[in-house]
Formats: structure tokens, sequence, C-alpha cells
């Protein structure tokens, strides 16, 4: 079966015919060609597929994309600013290195922006509760901690 | 040592900001026009006959444009030993056998017809763990051997034994001698980007493969093999890799889903791509090997080992890939961590029905160093010696050899010390029991400047300038997240004299970066930054031949422009017409100018407005250089299995404190360090990095990671069963310290360290627990249940 969904892609009301039984991470990567955001298990286990609606973060590969209809759906690429200027807690995560591979960054970062959205000055345990669905085999979430502190504070200068 | 402008520094990696903003590709995101995509149908038994295959139902789905069996296609023979194939015959020998294979034009599809695919068997009885394979008449993994001799067992002929000196003479003179049995689990290197790959084929019939590997050269070989098997003698490979997402040694062999990629894309015409989900990725790539090891050692009255003996029963697999050159490495630290003057090593491998195994990030070392630094603290405790200063006493040393391995430096000492200190070692070894409480620490010995296992250990650079003082680097080498690009870039910089944002780093084609063995043995940032400096020094030179003539006309005309604009500007007094020796310039911050004078304004031009001077006018040139650099490392001798493995050496010691809750068996850790000979970190930044990464993984081998086989089938198949380490779970902190010994083979003093964070993780925890609570538990993974069960084996004696 196949349905016109509407919903708010990164600020811009966006409308596409989707069949039914897709989740919202095959309709962000195949139909919008928003690669950024990764399939790590398909199965809501890792944290790659990572986006924010509403405001919330939720692992794609299960959301259905029917339930997204009216929603405002942040994805990484809509964190990029205009000319490619990066959004804070991405600089932070370059220039702490809290990047390695790069698969998981994506959803790392949504996950941060969630968790920093919701608390300016997160303690270590309240980074590692808002990170801790999503998985990283490279670096072992040391510079990530780094890198969500650094944001945090980068934030904060902007409040 | 010497200064160094950006060697040392923390600098943001240069592929961070794509990445920060997903636009970086992996091979998931790659799409080619008129893409098909591939899907495997595997064995359903772990050992059985192939008695008929019937995909006549597949063949009719609409979409479907390929199914392929072994027997509609040539036979492609996989691995070193030639004894796997891409798509089975008569015969599966595991789980993960490849027994068809479809090609649609939609996933769906793919997925519908392989479940399409009906396969009848005949079972036969599976062996399933070593020991099995090794009883008389235990079924035949392999009836023949790739040459079509029959074989008589399982045991895989590699020739794995080492010794040195008189063991037996050794072991009557030992004061104290003890002996143990120790095992090692089945784990999974757990890729966040899974594998896969993208083949096509041009009008010619030449192969053109984007490809998640960490060895593109060998691939291409391995590839081109494949070729020719399918009557394409003289075609060749392009081998492309995208970002990885992660290998830690999945990307060292060339897979069947790979070779079958190939067979699909010949047969349709068209791209074909195959992508494993998380479950297949899970199933049907190949782990680390599980070990068995006894060892036996002993030392004489002051603590000094005497000799050390060490057997190990390896489970391969069904099939043979590098994997099972794993002892080559266990050797390393069997042999020389320690001084240990006499000493025997036995590696059998043999074939079971279960996940062949591959390499993994460490490459055997973990496996070997649990077993040997287990048994040291056994071994010290015996004689009376507290541990650390057991290690200290039979540490090996820089500028020896041991058992062929020339030590040009060793921090081995610092590193023990430096961890004994973080721990509080003398205060609090042996001293909290009351609180179930303890400190432990393990040691590791891993290659830190390449590993010649095969005839070539080089790596080729092509240093390419442009006309704005840009440089691309060209390199074999691959990205895989570590942060080699880093190291690479930084290098470069250092040593032409251009700032590190100058330089872009060009890697994963075979048609235009040139050769390199692979990424792998923690070789990479080692043999590409010393190429680099052979680049850069060739590059330099040129410039200053180029400057020696073209330097002070330019000024000249510089100073006229400037004169024209400004009339009062006064023209210095420069002697613009004799040519200049090359020796007297320098080349620094973009810059080159007189090295007599450094500061004067007027000396100096960017290195983008020197080269635009030589290359636009009559009979211009260009500067590119290249460099192949091939470290002074040998290969092991086949008669004496000694040799010089790697240029240099890393070394380094892990410590942890640990309480155990006496009830529930759980294990708390309350602190972790370590200290590591790096040589001198290239990027702090990157370097650290690959410390934290590599020490989580180990906690995850240490405490909670295992690939549950049942009867060869993987039952765990998912980051909910198979447990990696989450940032919740490092609820204790991780301390790192690098030291610095400035090897003299290394560039810039470095060494490789991308493997040897996770060595001794294992046994430094296991070695914790015994100091709280009296119990050593000897298998890993270290579990609640297995501390409980060991207490309760302990209350009873």
């Amino acid at each position: 079966m196949k349905r016109v969904i509407k919903f708010i892609l990164n600020g811009n009301t966006v409308s596409a015919e989707v069949e039914s039984h897709k989740m919202l991470l095959e309709v962000l990567r195949d139909t919008f060609e928003l690669t950024g955001t990764k399939e790590g298990c398909g199965q809501g286990e890792c944290g790659a597929c990572t986006v924010l609606i509403d405001g919330v973060s939720i692992n794609s590969c299960l959301y259905p994309v029917f339930e997204v209809e009216g929603k405002s759906v942040t994805t990484i690429e809509g964190l990029v600013g205009e000319g490619g200027k990066l959004h804070p807690i991405q600089e932070a995560f370059v220039a702490r290195g809290g990047i390695q591979c790069g698969f998981c960054s994506p959803g790392m970062i949504l996950s941060a922006k969630a968790l920093l959205d919701e608390n300016r000055a997160p303690s270590d345990e309240d980074i590692k509760r808002g990170i801790s669905g999503n998985l990283c085999r490279c670096t072992g979430y040391v510079q990530i901690m780094d890198s969500i502190r650094d944001a945090a504070s980068r934030l904060s200068g902007q409040d | 040592m010497t200064d160094y402008t950006f060697v040392g520094s923390e600098i943001p990696r240069p592929d961070a900001p794509d990445k920060a903003a997903g636009k970086a590709l992996f091979i998931s995101d790659l799409v080619k026009p008129g893409m098909l995509y591939g899907r495997i149908k595997y064995s359903e038994y772990a050992h059985a006959r192939i008695k008929h295959i019937d995909t006549s139902k597949a063949e009719r789905l609409p979409g479907v444009r390929a199914v392929i069996t072994g027997y509609n296609t040539p036979e492609i023979r996989i691995g070193f030993m030639k004894d796997n194939f891409a798509l089975k015959k008569d015969k599966v020998r595991q789980f993960r056998d490849e027994v068809a294979a479809v090609a649609a034009t939609d996933p769906e599809i793919a997925k519908e017809a392989v479940d399409l695919i009906r396969v009848e068997y005949e079972e036969l009885s599976g062996v399933f763990t070593p020991e099995d394979a090794l009883k008389e008449g235990a079924p035949l993994i392999h009836e023949v051997d790739p040459r079509g001799k029959p074989r008589k067992d399982n045991v895989i002929q590699l020739p794995w034994n080492w010794s040195e000196g008189d063991v037996e003479k050794a072991k009557d003179a030992s004061a104290f001698i003890v002996e143990d049995n120790y095992e090692t689990q089945l784990i999974q290197q757990t890729c966040m980007g899974t594998a896969g790959c993208i083949a096509e084929f041009d009008l010619q019939s030449n192969l053109i493969i984007h490809s998640k590997t960490q060895i593109p050269y060998l691939a291409q070989n391995d590839f081109n093999q494949a070729l020719v098997a399918m009557g394409l003698k003289g075609k060749s490979t392009r081998v492309i890799v995208p970002y990885l997402g992660g290998s830690f040694g999945t990307g060292l062999d060339t897979h069947g889903y790979e070779y079958i990629t190939i067979l699909l894309a010949y047969r349709t015409g068209r791209p074909v791509k195959i992508l494993l989900n998380r479950v297949e990725e899970f199933s049907y790539l190949s782990p680390r090997q599980p070990s068995k090891t006894h060892i036996i050692q002993g030392c004489d009255k002051e603590g000094k080992l005497t000799f050390r003996e060490v057997n190990m029963l390896l489970d391969n697999g069904a099939y043979v890939s590098w994997g099972a050159t794993t002892p080559t490495v266990m050797l390393m630290p069997i042999s020389t961590l320690y001084q240990v003057p006499n000493f025997k090593y036995h590696a059998k491998i043999v074939y079971t029905n279960n996940t062949y195994c591959q390499a993994m990030r460490g490459y055997g070392n973990p496996q070997a160093t649990w077993a040997i630094e287990n048994n040291m603290d056994q071994l010290a405790e015996k004689a009376g010696i507290d541990p650390l200063d057991f290690r200290i006493i039979n540490r090996n040393e820089a500028n020896t050899e041991s058992f062929g391995f020339k030590i040009t430096s060793c921090g081995l000492e610092e590193c023990i010390r430096s961890v004994g200190d973080r721990l509080e070692w003398k205060k609090k070894r042996g001293k909290q029991k009351a609180k179930a409480r303890g400190v432990g620490m393990a040691s590791l010995f891993h290659t830190g400047g390449g590993c010649r296992i095969y005839r070539s250990d080089g790596t080729g650079i092509i240093m390419k300038l442009d006309d704005f003082g840009n440089v691309s680097v060209s390199t074999g080498g691959i990205e895989m997240g570590q942060g080699f690009n880093s190291a690479l870039s930084i290098a470069t910089a250092e040593a032409l004299g251009v700032t590190p944002d100058k330089v872009s780093v060009v890697f994963g084609d075979t048609a235009t970066c040139p050769w390199d063995v692979g990424t792998h043995a923690s070789r990479g940032a080692y043999t590409s930054c010393n190429a680099a400096i052979l680049a850069a020094d060739k590059a330099r030179k040129k410039i200053f031949d180029l400057a020696a003539t073209h330097f002070m006309p330019r000024v000249k005309s510089i100073l006229k422009e400037r004169q024209k604009k400004d009339p009062n500007f006064e023209m210095p007094d420069f002697d613009f017409e004799s040519p200049r020796d090359p020796s007297e310039f320098d080349l620094k911050g973009n810059s080159v100018f007189l090295r007599e004078e450094p500061e004067n304004p007027f000396l100096r031009i960017s290195l983008g407005e020197l080269l635009r001077a030589v290359h636009f006018r009559n009979q211009g040139t260009m500067i590119v250089t290249e460099a192949f650099y091939d470290p002074n490392n040998t290969m092991l001798d086949p008669k004496t299995g000694k040799g010089n493995l790697s240029a240099t050496y890393t070394w380094g010691a892990q410590g942890a404190e640990v309480e155990v809750d006496l009830e529930t068996g759980e294990l708390k850790i309350l602190n972790f360090v370590s200290a590591n000979d790096v040589g001198r970190p290239i990027n702090k930044q990157t370097i650290m990095g690959q410390f934290y990464g590599a020490s989580v993984i180990g906690f995850g081998y240490a405490l909670s990671e295992e690939i549950k086989l049942d009867k060869g089938r993987n039952m765990n198949p998912n980051f909910l069963d198979y447990k990696i380490f989450s940032a919740r779970d490092l609820n204790f902190p991780l301390n790192i310290e690098l030291i610095e010994t400035n090897d003299p083979e290394g560039p810039f003093g470095a060494k490789g360290v991308g493997e040897p964070g996770l060595v001794p993780t294992a046994p430094a925890i296991g070695n914790a627990i015994y100091d709280a609570i009296g119990v050593r538990i000897k298998s890993l993974p270290i579990t609640p249940e297995k501390i409980l069960a060991a207490l309760k084996e302990k209350d009873k004696k």
C-alpha cells in the first residue's frame, strides 16, 4: 500500500509517496538521499540511525514512516548551516577527536544534540546515559565524552 | 629530542568535518546507475552433502536478473591455502557456506528470491571442538587437500613450531615451576559499518570493484586470479576503497561475498552490490580465533625466567584464511616479551565445522598474552616475588636481540613502573583483600615497524605539488578510522615544510595510488610516514634546485610590482642576477627563503609563487616525487623460525584496580591505567584515540563479548545478545600515558600503535581479580557466573 506523507525535514516541508511497510530510515536514505543517517544493525540496538523527531532522538530503522506525518525530523544534514558551517556540536566532535571511522558519528551527534537541548550542563553520568543507545567500536567513548562536554560549553557560550 | 613544528601536537583529523556532517561515503552509501542488488543463500547445515539445488522458482521471480550456484559458475578458490570456494559444490562445511546467490533489481526481491531457492542436503556428522576434530575416526572436514590428495586428519599443515635452548634441561635447573591451562573465546570485530562491495565490468571485461578492504593490492591480486578462473586471463582489476566504517582485521582477507558479487556482475553485465546486514555480518564474517593454551614455565631462586613451554590448540573453523597464521605473532610475546633463555612453542591448528576464523586487531597476541601474563603472576607468587618486580627482573631491553627480534628501543620498564605508580601498587597490592579489592597488571610486546609476512612489507607514496603550494599525497595505505590520514598529512607537512592544512591525502584506488602490502600489523602510519619523509626529501631537493635560478628573479619581479604601486618604495640592493646554490634555501611554513636571512621579508616567497614561476614559462616544470619505503625487517627463516619481523617493536603495560561482589560475582573496575611505548606521537589526539578505543575493545574481550555457537550455528548475531561496551559500561577512569622512546627507525621516532592497546587488557583485569579474591579465572570472558563458580570451588578446598 502506498500513501503520501507530509512532514518537516530539516526545516522544509516535504512530501513523498511511500510504501506502508517502510521505515523512516529507508525513506530518508532512498527517497530523500540523505545518506548521513546510517544503518548499523536495523534492529534498534546500535543507534547509528538516530534522528530527531520533534527534538527527541529515535532509531529511524524501527520508526514506521507513516508515523512521521506532520512531525519535524532533523537529520545530521540538517545540523549543517549555510556555507557548510558545522553546528557547534559537530565542531566540538571535530576538535576533540570524537570521530574515528565516522559511521556512528551522525547518530552520536544527534543523540548529543537531544541531550544538550534538554540539559546545557550535563554531568558525565547524564552524557553516558544520553549516548548509551549509540554504540561506537572505535573511540572507546572517552573523546566522545570530551566532545560533548566541549559542545556544552560552546552552546552555553551562545546562549 | 628534536623539536618539531607539527609532529607531537594535537591536530583535528582531516576527515572529521565530512564525517561529522554525514557527508563521508561508506560502501552502504554508494549506488551506481543500473545497479542490481545481490544476496547470498547460506548453508542450512554445519556439515552436509549438497544433493540438489533447485533455483527454478527464484529464476522466475520478476526482477531477478541472475541466480548462480557452484554448478553454473567457474570454480573460484579462496584463501592462501586455496581450500575455500566462492560457491560451494558437493559439500558444505559450516553454516556460513555460500551455496547460491541472486542479483535482482531491488534488495527485497533479492531476499525473496533467495528464500525461494531449495537445497536438498544429506546431513553429515559434524565436529565442533578442536579436541573432537583430533579424535580417531573424526569426520573429515576436507576429504582431500587443495591438490586433490586424500587427507588423513583435520590438522592443518602449518609449521607452527619454534624453540630455543634446552627446555628439558632448564626444567631440571629451575627453582620454581608453574603450569596451567588458559582459554579464550570467539569474538567478533563488530565494525559499525557492515561489509559490502560493488562490482562491475567495463566493456573490455576489466573489473572495477568498490570494496571494504584493508588490502587493496593483495585483493587486486586475488581478484585477478579469480578473473583467470572465469576465463578472463589478462584482464585487470581496479580496487576502490571508500571510507570503511571500521575494519579491525575484517578487511585482511578477500571474502566469498566479494567473489560472488564479481560473478553476478559478470553474469548480468550490470553493477552489482552486496551489503551484509548486521545478522549476516555477525554470522558470516570471520571472527577472532578462540584458543586453548597449556603453558609451563619456570624461574630460578632470584626470579629469572629459566624456560617457557607453550602448546596451543586452535579451532580454525572450516577454511584457512590469514587468521591461521596468527601463531607467528603469538610467538612474539612467548619468546620476547620477557627474557626467557629456553622456550618451546607449538601451535596445532585444526579444521572444525565452526565458522572459519580470521584476523582481528592484535593478530593472535591477545590470546597468547592472556596465557603468559596470567601465568607470570602464578610463577611470581610461587617464587615469592611481587608480580611487578618479577616483570622488571625479566623485562626485555633496548639494543638487544631476542630470538631474532632486534630491539632498537624499549620502554617496557618505564611502562611497568608508570602503571605501578598510578595504581599505587606498593600501597595496594595484596592489602585490600578484606574489601575484595585488588590490583593487577600485564605487559605487551607487538610489532611497531611493519611486519614482513610477505616478501614485500613496502608502501609507496606519490607526492604531487600544485600551482598553489598544495600537496596531494597518494598512498597505498587505508584510512579505516584509525587516523592514518592525519598522521600522514602531519608527517608530510613536517618533512616538506608546509602546514598540514596544505596536505590532502588520497587513498583507496589501485589505479592511482602506489602499491602497499596492506594496512595491518600496526604498520600503516609507520611505513607511510617513512615513505612520505623520503618523497618530501626528493621534493625539497627539486624545489631548491629550481630556487637556485628562479628565486631571485621572482623576488625581483615581486619587488618591482611593489615599486609600481608605491613609488616611495626603495628597491633593496640585492644581487638579482647571479644564480644561488640550492643549499642556500629552506622551506618552512609554506615559504621558500634564504637560510641565512630567515627574517628578511623581501627574501621570502610563498611556495606557490615559486611553483607557478617554474611552471608557467617556456620549458616549464612541475614537482611530483615518489618513494617506496620497505622497512628494514625480515621474514621468519623457514629453517630456524627466526627473523626480525618488524623494524621496531612496541611495548606497554596495563593495570586495573577491581572490586568483586562476593554475593553476585559481579566485577567492578575502579580504575584502569595503561602506559604505552609509542616511540613518539605524531598526532597526540589520534594516538590517544587508538589507545582509548583499543582498551575498550579489550574490556569487551575480557568481560562481555562471546559468540555463542551451538553446533556451529551462531546463536547471538545481534548487539542485544552480543555485548560490546556502551558508554555506560565505561563507568570507571581510563587513564592512558604515552611513553616516548624516540625510535631510531621510526618516522620522527614514531612506532605503529594501532593494535597494542587491547593486547594485555584481559590478563591485567584477571590478575587484579586474583589479588582481590584469590581466584584465577582461566577462560574468557570473565563473567560473574565464572567468578562465583571459582569462589565456590575455592571454598571447597
